[in-house]
């Protein structure tokens, strides 16, 4: 747990920082292809296939990461939170259109229509996220609806309709604060998925483009060069796994604690 | 709800489907006639390839032929390789198939003493250590995993090919790859739900008469906590398709997950749409199929 806080503070610290170090991702050092991790500058967590220094490499990658896992999430629990309000409150016609889109999204395994997205829109970022928000929206819109559903039965939403409260009124103040705890373990989950599919999109060659550095494609790079250089395969894959890893133990514990089951 | 109705509703599925992918296909940017005549050719040239290739109609148009020609199977001409679609798609189709059965089953052969072991000793080092690796295994992405178990099994070691589908041994990394994950996943579940089996009276009552605790674990325990794990089948294999995406184009595998990542690298668009179709459909048919088994598999489903 303290380690999974230490990972990810140690992670957004340098993202955050990134453009105030001193790096050079893009520096090219043709005497220095492939080398291994040495105690010298440039070089201290090895060189890639051009000479570039690993460790700026990640840095720069892992701001992409954050990056994109920020807007990835944002809009996603924007759009499915607007969606299952909307659903689950409003019924009817509605809420049958939203359970055809969520069906209909959830008909695709995996990440195969965000892979058809991408592929369609074509390579770059950009589109990596809005087709991972097209995709996963559906998750934070089916949480909301099924929550929205069982609070518009409760008592005190009654008790808000019978004091004449309006419908903006009563979903702002009266539902989406109850559904804050359930949203925030979503969005912990959400937020992993996002950083692995954006790796797992780049290492396809859809995400990041070269010479952009980003984790999936330091990956891609890496597995290339596994026979001389199993550094520049092995540390970007770390970097990724011990993020990934400490948000879902984040998540976990967070979800326990959230959890009225588990908290009498 | 009955059969009849579940069996309209993923008929409805397979359709809303279809049109989904041919209209994304058709809507978003990237255009055959660019990909076939490349970014010189003239306007005239380009004019004449529209009309030959049928895109010049309007779009409720080429739906009706497209849907009609699928009825024949017929999913059009890959770009890149000048071959029937449904041709090359059934050249790659059992490899993905050996693929993800023998991920399934690996799946499966790692998640039982998982799960168990979580659920009987969930304080004891084993079950701690059973946790901490199925929560570690979930983050583990197949694109990292596999590059590392090509180093490990086939650089360093050098008993297992490094990629390719050159018999049995060329099988287990890619299906270790691809069962990893999933059987974490597996075991997590299992666990949970045998927790809570261990716990209820039948178990109790099983105990109280003098069974053998093993019997008593399997007989009353396993198999009632197997059984929300079967529902969930489908998903679970949604995870393999989607995952063999990643783990064919690891190991060169020659599967339809390796060929969408080449249709989407060479824009080959009606080899895209042929691909994306196909594991949809498959994904959705299972589905359909689990909801029917699971009525046949539970005896408290089965007679209302």
């Amino acid at each position: 747990m303290k380690a999974a806080v230490a990972v990810l503070g140690l992670w957004l610290a340098l993202s955050v920082l990134a453009p105030w170090l001193p790096l050079a991702p893009d520096a090219v050092h043709l005497e220095r292809i492939l080398t291994p991790p040495a105690f010298e500058p440039g070089a201290w967590l090895g060189c890639d296939e051009l000479g570039r220094p690993l460790l700026d490499r990640l840095l720069a990658g892992a701001r992409v990461s954050l990056e994109v896992m920020l807007l990835v999430v944002a809009g996603q629990a924007l759009l499915g939170v607007s969606a299952g309000l909307i659903g689950g409150y409003a019924g009817g016609p509605a809420d049958r259109l939203l359970r055809a889109a969520t069906d209909l999204t959830l008909a695709f395994p995996g990440l195969l229509l965000a892979l058809l997205l991408a592929g369609l829109l074509g390579p770059g970022i950009d589109n990596v996220v809005i087709a991972l928000v097209a995709v996963g929206w559906v998750g934070f819109a089916r949480l909301t609806r099924a929550q929205v559903l069982s609070l518009r039965r409760s008592d005190h939403v009654a008790a808000a309709v019978a004091l004449g409260g309006g419908h903006a009124r009563i979903l702002g103040r009266h539902v989406l604060p109850l559904l804050a705890a359930p949203l925030l373990v979503e969005a912990m989950l959400a937020s992993a998925g996002a950083i692995t599919a954006e790796a797992g999109l780049s290492f396809l060659g859809l995400g990041v483009q070269p010479p952009q550095a980003s984790w999936g494609g330091l990956i891609r790079e890496g597995a290339r060069y596994l026979l001389v250089a199993p550094h520049y395969l092995l540390l970007p894959g770390a970097a990724l796994v011990a993020v990934i890893y400490a948000i879902s133990v984040l998540g976990e514990h967070l979800r326990r604690r959230l959890d009225p089951k588990d908290n009498p | 709800m009955n059969p009849l109705r579940r069996l309209a509703g993923t008929a409805g599925t397979v359709l809303a489907v279809l049109v989904t992918v041919f209209l994304l296909v058709r809507v978003l940017p990237g255009d055959p006639v660019e990909v076939l005549l490349g970014e010189r050719a003239s306007g005239a040239d380009r004019a004449a390839l529209r009309v030959s290739l049928g895109l010049d109609r309007p779009l409720p148009a080429q739906l009706g032929e497209y849907l009609r020609a699928l009825a024949r199977l017929d999913l059009g001409r890959s770009l890149r390789h000048h071959a029937p679609v449904t041709d090359l798609i059934a050249a790659r189709l059992p490899a993905t198939l050996e693929l993800t059965a023998a991920a399934l089953a690996l799946a499966v052969a790692l998640a039982l003493p998982l799960g168990v072991l979580m659920a009987v000793r969930p304080h004891a080092a084993g079950g701690r250590l059973a946790g901490a690796f199925t929560l570690l295994a979930l983050a583990l992405p197949g694109f990292w995993f596999g590059p590392l178990l090509v180093l490990l099994f086939a650089v360093w070691l050098g008993w297992l090919p490094v990629a390719g589908r050159t018999g049995l041994a060329s099988l287990l990394l890619p299906a270790l790859t691809l069962a990893l994950g999933l059987s974490a996943g597996l075991a997590r579940q299992l666990a949970a739900n045998l927790a809570e089996t261990l716990a209820a009276e039948h178990v109790r009552t099983a105990r109280a008469k003098g069974l053998a605790p093993a019997q008593v674990l399997w007989r009353h325990g396993v198999r009632n906590a197997l059984l929300p794990v079967t529902t969930l089948f489908g998903l679970q294999l949604g995870a393999l398709l989607g995952g063999a995406v990643i783990a064919e184009t690891v190991f060169a595998w020659p599967g339809v997950g390796a060929l969408t990542v080449e249709a989407i690298n060479a824009r080959d668009y009606p080899l895209l749409q042929g691909c994306v179709l196909l594991i949809a459909l498959i994904y959705v048919l299972v589905n359909g199929l689990t909801d029917l088994a699971y009525g046949w598999i539970d005896p408290r489903v089965r007679r209302p």
